[in-house]
């Protein structure tokens, strides 16, 4: 049997999918471990402009530079801050490469911030240790990594969404079935390995402003990934420990207290006392956030007022030209000034992300998934904390290993029944003439997310959730797209559908409370260790049921005192009597 | 099942006199993540075609005779 014409089949030894940061680097890594091997970056955006990073970056947040600390605190500072449930391996490897990443780049151009005697010039946020480097030109790192992506000849598809993996008859990556999105034309890629970049699942949860694409992450990023990788087998890991940030209220911005903390500059309750100990972000954190949010002593705000001018002038100059430079209009257009007011805050939608959290789709220190060929680095894997540095790293070491796992393989019989049925399955909503928007069912879905799966997490809510979104199992065959663009929503928006049910699977399956407000469950209060110290793996069964099992929590490499373990938990600063 | 057309105030706004689409740039359009900006086939200009903005901004810093100007979502503002 032969594919249908209308399927086109494109052959690459390794295939990375999604071009914003991780992936460059892992399709960049893969050309340098095996020259002679074709590479192919494919990407849902455009490589030049995608992901995270599209406008730069104000900074590292988890550099771990010599002189300044080690690996060791820095494995032992994320133990902590993820309540001892990691892959300890996983952590250590990044603390280890996280400074030979950081020269790599600064060799690339990358500018980082530097002191008087040419030291990176490192900056305390974390609650013990320091790891925050600086980059306030950080707005040409997209175009080093393009530069790099010439040079190495990597092959670039921009506009192309992945939507589903391919397996061999032994269950190994062999490629995937892609969109073109401007043309709505199914395009089969083959390969010998795969290397998955697709970023956080950003868009599960519905933004307070009620705008769809008013998200934390960048809206490109909506769960293509975890749902690829569900559909194939993979196990995810940690869903139940969402991503929930402070943010600057309506704009969904970071308020960067990264960049300001270090300034003076810190978050503070209406009275304009200063509530937490540590601006950074954890789900201990989070959850006195929410506390004085709820508590009557909210709303909550970026305290910068106090600040001198020339302060002021260097925060406004990398806040607002920098990471997300279109918050200087959004101050501008409700009149305030960081001189004379305060900045209203508030807390985003909930996300799956490795790189601000620890849900995603379960890779070990290899960059390994579940699925052999398959690699998984960045924002949609599961190395907790990872951020834009771990991304790197890890993009690097599943290129790499790609590569390697490719070598001597051959192209995979194609899978011909399945592929056509895909391509009839993706296309069906442009077939139609008329039906449900995707917007519609995406807003319906999503507005679902916020008002059962949100913590505080109950039981019989996230049961109610649960039912409701199931029942959207039947509007699937009814969604319609007028064209190839609104055919991309339509597909993104069945990924999103996905990540919500295991948003809620995942949550009721363990029965305690973890991660401050990350998983905190009103009908199981307590952390419970002697049950619950484990991974809960998400993933379908043979039946195709949405199951969990525990996984078991991998020997430490960095043992910790008993009095260091509760360092997160004394997050609120104490009044004295 | 019946549907219907809803407006909405879009977010980026392109000034037609400097666009220079009809000389075959096409670089905003290009760049966007979100892909929400096409050629308009009435005037052959570049314009916002979806309302699915992240305030992002590589289309106007990217554009070569400063033509876009992108604005706060009229929800957030
Ligand atoms: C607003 C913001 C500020 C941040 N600030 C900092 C900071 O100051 N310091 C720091 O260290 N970290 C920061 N982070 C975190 C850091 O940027 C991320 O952890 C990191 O960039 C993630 O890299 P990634 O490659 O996993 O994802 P991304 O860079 O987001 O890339 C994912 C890519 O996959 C593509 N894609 C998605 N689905 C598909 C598909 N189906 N097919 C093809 N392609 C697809 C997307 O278009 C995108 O280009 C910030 C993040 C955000 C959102
Ligand atoms: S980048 Fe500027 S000039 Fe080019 S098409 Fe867009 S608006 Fe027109
Ligand atoms: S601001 Fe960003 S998302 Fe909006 S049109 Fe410009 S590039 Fe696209």
């Amino acid at each position: 049997m032969t594919l249908p014409d209308d399927i086109t089949v494109k052959d690459v030894d390794i295939l990375v999918i999604g071009g914003g940061t991780a992936g460059p680097m892992a399709a960049v890594a893969a050309k340098e471990k095996s020259p002679n091997a074709s590479v192919m970056l494919l990407e849902k955006a455009n490589v030049k402009r995608s992901g995270a990073i599209s406008m730069g970056m104000d900074g590292l947040n988890n550099a771990v530079v010599p002189g300044h600390s080690t690996p060791e605190d820095y494995v032992k500072e994320i133990t902590i801050a993820n309540d001892g449930v990691l892959l300890q391996k996983g952590v250590m490897t990044y603390a280890e490469n996280s400074f030979k990443m950081i020269q790599k780049l600064d060799a690339w151009g990358v500018y980082f911030q530097k002191d008087e005697t040419g030291e990176y010039d490192m900056k305390k946020v974390h609650h013990l240790g320091t790891y925050v480097l600086p980059m306030p030109e950080g707005h040409n790192i997209k175009k080093i990594l393009y530069r790099r992506l010439r040079r190495h000849r990597v092959t670039v598809e921009n506009r192309y969404q992945a939507i589903r993996l391919l397996k061999d008859d032994e269950g190994n990556a062999c490629g995937c079935i892609s969109l073109n999105t401007r043309t709505a034309e199914i395009v089969v890629i083959r390969a010998k390995s795969v290397v998955m970049c697709t970023g956080a699942a950003g868009r599960i949860g519905l933004p307070a402003s009620g705008y769809l694409y008013g998200t934390y992450e960048n809206p490109s990023n909506c769960g293509d990934g975890h749902s690829m990788a569900y559909q194939a087998g993979a196990e995810l890991t940690g869903l139940e420990c969402y991503q929930i940030n402070p943010l600057l209220k309506d704009y969904n911005g970071p308020a960067c207290a990264y960049v300001t903390g270090p300034l003076g500059g810190y978050t503070a309750n209406s009275k304009g006392d200063r509530f937490i100990e540590c601006d950074y972000w954890s789900g201990q954190m989070m959850m006195e956030f929410y506390n004085e949010l709820q508590g009557g002593n909210g709303p909550v705000f970026l305290k910068l007022d106090h600040l001198a001018e020339e302060t002021i002038q260097e925060i406004e100059h990398v806040l607002h030209t920098n990471e997300r430079p279109s918050r200087g209009r959004f101050h501008d257009g409700r009149g305030v000034d960081y001189r004379t007011k305060m900045v209203e805050m508030h807390i985003s939608e909930i996300g799956f992300c490795a790189g601000h959290s620890a849900s995603g789709v379960w890779t070990n220190e290899k960059g390994e998934t579940t699925i052999p060929g398959l690699y998984g680095a960045g924002d949609m894997a599961s190395i907790p904390h990872s951020y834009m540095l771990g991304a790197f790293v890890f993009g690097e070491i599943c290129g790499t290993n790609a590569a390697e796992f490719a070598e001597g393989r051959d192209f995979a019989e194609l899978d011909v029944a399945y592929i056509t049925a895909e391509r009839d399955r993706i296309l069906a909503p442009m077939k139609r003439t008329d039906g449900i928007p995707p917007s519609q069912f995406e807003y319906k879905v999503r507005r679902l997310v916020n008002d059962y799966l949100q913590p505080p997490k109950v039981t019989k809510k996230m049961d109610i959730g649960l039912q409701r979104l199931i029942a959207m199992e039947d509007d699937i065959q009814h969604l319609y797209a007028r064209d190839a663009h609104e055919l991309l929503r339509a597909n993104e928006a069945q990924h999103i559908f996905d990540c919500a049910q295991m948003a809620a699977v995942a949550s009721m399956y363990r029965q305690e409370s973890r991660w401050g407000l990350y998983h905190h469950y009103v009908d199981h209060p307590e952390t419970n260790n002697e049950d619950w110290f484990c991974h809960v793996q998400l993933y379908k069964n043979e039946s195709g049921e949405m199951v969990c099992k525990k996984r078991a929590i991998d020997p430490y490499v960095v043992e910790l005192d008993d009095s260091e373990k509760n360092a997160y938990a004394q997050m609120r600063v104490q009044q004295a009597d | 099942m019946p549907i219907a057309s809803q407006i909405s105030m879009v977010p980026v706004v392109i000034d037609d006199d400097k666009c220079i689409a009809e000389k075959g740039c096409r670089t905003c359009i290009d760049v966007c993540p979100l892909d929400v900006l096409w050629i308009n086939e009435e005037t052959g200009k570049a314009h916002m075609k979806y309302d699915e903005c992240w305030y992002c901004m590589p289309c106007e810093t990217d554009c070569p005779t400063d033509a876009v100007t992108v604005n706060i979502p009229y929800l957030l503002r």
